[in-house]
């Protein structure tokens, strides 16, 4: 088992990196042979020491696969290894793998340090080891003063933290997070996101975290695989997923997108609306007829006529929302745009108003092909 | 990664189907115990009887290892003692009859009487809802008998009522209200109110009064809104109190054994005394199974009715 | 009119208290309540008398003659009552525990799952003593146990204990299983991943949550075991008597005001069960 404090630099090369979970082909079908498809076919790999996160709507398949993988749902069709060996047969008590449940799941008649106790009780610890892991957890999420409080009596967040500080205190080799701040209000949950990041670093162990907020995937993981309707659509650092969305839907869950027609000739594609751009199109994709992605904060507005490089467009409706403004624009073709650009102190005047013609321009290598 | 530590992929489907059997095997073994207590002791018992309602009755009682179908005839019927011929069973008739008519007397009264009182509990506010529940439990936990002993001495010849009224001078002589069908529904309303009382409770508590606030809204008169609005949404609970009573009625005996007498006799009582004085236990079977039958067919239409409501509500 | 006079107009009806208006109580329904209160009345009103009589110096059931103790003391000293008594509250200790036990473990079977085979007719066989009448069941052991007892010889008190564990085991079964339904059993989840064997669940996370439904059902086993009347008579050997079928017995005969005491008894004890019962209940919601 890892060692709870982990003093090495974070592994950084492929070599290095040893998978801790792989699943190869899991499939899981509820009820009978027709009936649903929760799991299709889901094959991947998930490093040591990684803070890995299935991304997805509700309803993708990214709670069940969190269950296969710790054994509370056996599945249909598949092989799940932890470390290379096969684990899929073995019961979620065997499995040197624990939970943060979505409701905590606290053992109500039990004080906090009893909580926390419980699963190196059942593992036949000794008195004096347990006594030192509860208080060294304790410390770990700074509850050392709320040690012989019932869970009852504490506050969602307070509830959150004794929750993992009792799925980590068996020093598991995986922790699963099932959407563990999701019922956390919005400065408390930052908070959170902070402090599971530093809880990652610092025992080393890996993290495989199921949300539906992109934007706390894209803050908090190593690694993202973005699911949808029981498959992984594509697997990447944030960055991957945000500047090289493999898809249409991936592009679209995460961030603000905007989709063009344009026509692919080599490495280069024409937007329909006008524009030439240089890209590396991904494989599978031939000339032709294309879909792209432009991101909003790649591109900028300007009151006036286009000029060289600049496109035609209207100013439909502008959206203030402090740091940054959002205009809706529409293009030549009549397709719709979303630009954003942050707003310079005391400016007014230099954007266009609504209704207005405007120049857009669209930065080069911000227009990426989608493979649709 | 190591493929030779991987194991070989098990067929589609066997881990949960594994782990299905599993689970339901061991459901199965927790709930022997009780099973198999219930089984012994109260639902087997039963299929012996239905051997036993074709045998004969023996001369000192128990029976004879003859087969008979005169347990189920005499039933119904009864062999006239000089020409042999078959007749209808006056005295079961009657029996059958007043049992019937009692039961159906009582659930009506428990209702007319219930009802009310368990509106007027699930209103109270509810630290005083408390109360008046506690007061209407501590009836239904006493004991039958004692309940069935308060309400003779209310009607004896010697008892309360005949005392307070010749006091009074309003009677001359003792009413005779012990031992008559009148003392037997008395005794029976008394004793299975609370058993209305209760389920018509728990429906009126889970009523949402703001549909009865939408009714008044609209113009409603107290008389429509509870017509139209409150009693259907609380006749699950009427029905339920209604078959909680009308099946005990049925099949009364302490009841109407102590306030009945020996001439006024319900099913129950029919049956007790073929195994006492009357010596006809194949008869006795074949009455107990009748009564089962007859309770059997309540409590469908009563599974009937309630799926239909819920299935109207949805 | 003088402005002086005005001014006293408007001053006077400001002043004026307005009309009360009572709320409009939806929860109001015209003589429901007086009919509930008579009801109420009419509950208590003849066990009051009971209670009342039990005091009674006198023999006769209705002529007061004085306030006295001789009907307990006649009870207490009675070698019958004490014997039906003892056997009464071994009867319902023994049969109500053996009914917890497998109670217990029926519900633990049958709830929280999705269908398996054969739950309805699990749940149909635990719940089948409710549903037949007691006087069936009771002519349905006479008859087997007469057959057994004629076989074997043997009349000791195990027929009345198996048969009340039977009726008690669905009174046990409804309030544990009620109890197990508001249980969230993402918590026996919760205790499997962090390595319990299933054996630890039960012990460490199940049984102390499901505990006060436990007790429950034990409650209203022993309750309706104590007062069971149809089917002890029928099943009991010559002798065996229980304080319901004593009382039936005494019934027959002279009655005394003894009965009124030993009523009086069993009154006040199912008044202190059902109030143990409702502070149970309300504790540990």
């Amino acid at each position: 088992m890892n060692a709870l404090h982990s003093t090495a630099a974070p592994p950084s090369s492929a070599a290095e990196r040893e998978t801790a979970i792989e699943a190869r082909g899991i499939t899981k079908i509820f009820g009978a042979a027709n009936g649903f498809m929760a799991l299709d076919n889901v094959s991947v790999a998930i490093r040591r020491n990684e803070f890995f996160t299935l991304l997805g709507p509700s309803g993708c398949g990214k709670t069940t696969l969190l269950r296969v993988i710790a054994g509370f749902e056996p599945p249909t069709m598949g092989v799940l290894s932890l470390n290379g060996r096969d684990i899929s047969q073995l019961p979620p008590n065997k499995r040197p793998v624990n939970t943060v449940f979505q409701n905590y799941a606290l053992f109500p008649h039990m004080s906090v340090a009893n909580n926390i106790a419980f699963g190196l009780e059942m593992l036949g610890k000794s008195k004096s080891e347990i006594k030192d892991t509860v208080t060294e957890m304790l410390k770990l999420v700074q509850m050392e003063h709320l040690r012989s409080r019932r869970t009852s009596e504490l506050s969602g967040g307070q509830q959150q933290r004794v929750a993992l500080a009792r799925a980590l205190a068996p020093k598991p080799e995986v922790l699963l997070l099932d959407e563990p701040l999701s019922a956390l209000d919005l400065k408390l949950r930052k908070e959170m996101q902070i402090e599971l990041k530093r809880l990652q670093h610092e025992t080393g162990i890996t993290f495989i975290f199921v949300t539906h907020d992109q934007e706390e995937a894209l803050t908090m993981s190593d690694r993202i695989a973005v699911m949808s309707a029981g498959k992984i659509l594509q697997v990447g650092s944030p960055r991957e997923i945000y500047a090289k969305p493999a898809e249409r839907f991936v592009a679209n869950f995460i961030g603000e997108s905007n989709f063009l027609n344009a026509t692919l000739a080599g490495d280069s594609v024409t937007l329909d609306a006008g524009g030439s751009f240089t890209v590396t199109p991904p494989e599978g994709v031939a000339d032709g007829e294309v879909s792209v992605l432009v991101r909003p904060e790649h591109a900028s507005v300007r009151a006036g006529e286009p000029g060289a490089g600049e496109l035609a467009v209207t100013v439909e409706t502008i959206v203030y929302s402090g740091d940054a403004t959002t205009l809706h624009l529409k293009l030549a073709t009549g397709e719709t745009f979303k630009a954003k650009q942050p707003n310079a102190p005391a400016e007014a005047g230099v954007l266009p108003a609504e209704g207005d013609s405007a120049a857009l321009t669209i930065a080069p290598g911000a227009v990426t092909v989608l493979k649709d | 990664m190591t493929d030779s530590a991987l194991a070989s992929e098990p067929a589609p489907g066997a881990l949960e189907a594994h782990a299905a059997r599993q689970d339901s095997r061991n459901r199965w073994l927790l709930s022997l115990p009780a099973l198999l207590i219930i089984f012994l002791f109260a639902s087997g018992p039963l299929f012996v009887m239905v051997i036993y309602s074709f045998l004969s009755p023996g001369d000192y009682g128990n029976v004879k290892w003859d087969f008979s179908t005169d347990g189920w005839v005499n039933v119904l019927l009864q062999r006239d003692i000089f020409d042999d011929t078959l007749m209808w069973a006056d005295a079961h008739l009657s029996i059958f009859w007043r049992s019937l008519s009692l039961s159906l007397i009582t659930t009506v009264l428990t209702l007319i009487f219930g009802v009310p009182t368990a509106w007027f509990i699930a209103t109270q506010r509810p630290g005083k809802r408390e109360f008046w529940l506690f007061l209407v439990t501590v009836p239904f936990w006493t004991n039958l008998l004692v309940r069935t002993i308060a309400i003779q001495e209310l009607i004896r010849a010697e008892g309360v009522i005949n005392n307070v009224l010749l006091a009074l001078h309003i009677i001359d002589e003792p009413l005779q209200m012990m031992f008559t069908d009148f003392a037997i529904g008395f005794g029976m309303t008394y004793v299975y109110l609370p058993l209305m009382v209760l389920p018509v409770y728990a429906a009126v508590e889970k009523l949402d009064f703001r549909l009865v606030e939408a009714a008044y809204d609209l113009y409603a008169s107290r008389w429509t809104a509870f017509r139209r609005v409150i009693l259907p949404l609380i006749k699950p609970g009427i029905i339920a109190g209604s078959i909680l009573v009308f099946i005990p009625c049925l099949g009364a005996y302490v009841t109407p054994r102590v306030l009945g007498g020996g001439k006024n006799l319900m099913f129950g009582n029919l049956i007790e005394l073929q195994f006492g004085a009357g010596r006809n236990w194949p008869l006795g079977a074949a009455l107990s199974l009748t009564l089962m039958a007859i309770v059997m067919v309540a409590l469908i239409y009563y599974v009937r009715i309630t799926s239909r409501e819920e299935k109207k509500d949805v | 009119m003088s402005e002086a006079s005005l001014t006293t107009a408007i001053v006077e009806e400001r002043v004026k208290p307005a009309k009360r208006r009572r709320a409009y109580n939806v929860r109001r329904l015209p003589g429901f309540a007086p009919i509930a209160l008579f009801t109420f009345f009419a509950l208590y009103a003849p066990l009051s008398i009971l209670v009342f009589y039990s005091f009674n110096a006198g023999t006769s059931l209705a002529i007061w003659e004085g306030f006295s103790l001789r009907w307990y003391q006649q009870a207490a000293n009675n070698a019958q009552v004490l014997d039906a008594a003892v056997r009464s509250l071994l009867l319902a200790a023994v049969s109500a525990s053996v009914a917890s036990v497998a109670a217990t473990m029926a519900a633990l079977a049958t709830t929280r799952t999705r269908r398996f085979k054969g739950r309805t007719m699990i749940y149909a066989l635990i719940n089948q003593p409710l549903m037949v009448p007691e006087i069936v069941t009771a002519v349905a052991l006479l008859i087997v146990f007469a057959w057994i007892k004629v076989a074997t010889g043997y009349t000791g008190m195990i027929y009345l204990i198996a048969a009340h564990t039977a009726f008690c085991i669905p009174f046990c079964y409804l309030p544990i299983r009620a109890r197990l339904e508001t249980m969230d059993d993402t918590l026996e989840v919760a205790a499997r991943d962090l390595y319990a064997p299933p054996l630890k669940v039960l012990t460490r996370v199940t049984l102390p949550l499901l505990w006060p439904g436990i007790i429950a059902g034990y409650m209203l086993a022993f309750v309706i075991s104590l007062d069971d009347v149809v089917i002890t008579e029928f099943v009991k050997s010559a002798g065996q008597e229980t304080i319901p079928t004593y009382m039936l017995g005494q019934l027959r005969r002279v009655v005394t005001p003894e009965v009124n005491a030993i009523s009086t008894v069993i009154l006040v004890a199912g008044a202190v069960l059902v109030t143990l019962f409702f502070w149970i209940s309300r504790g540990r919601r």
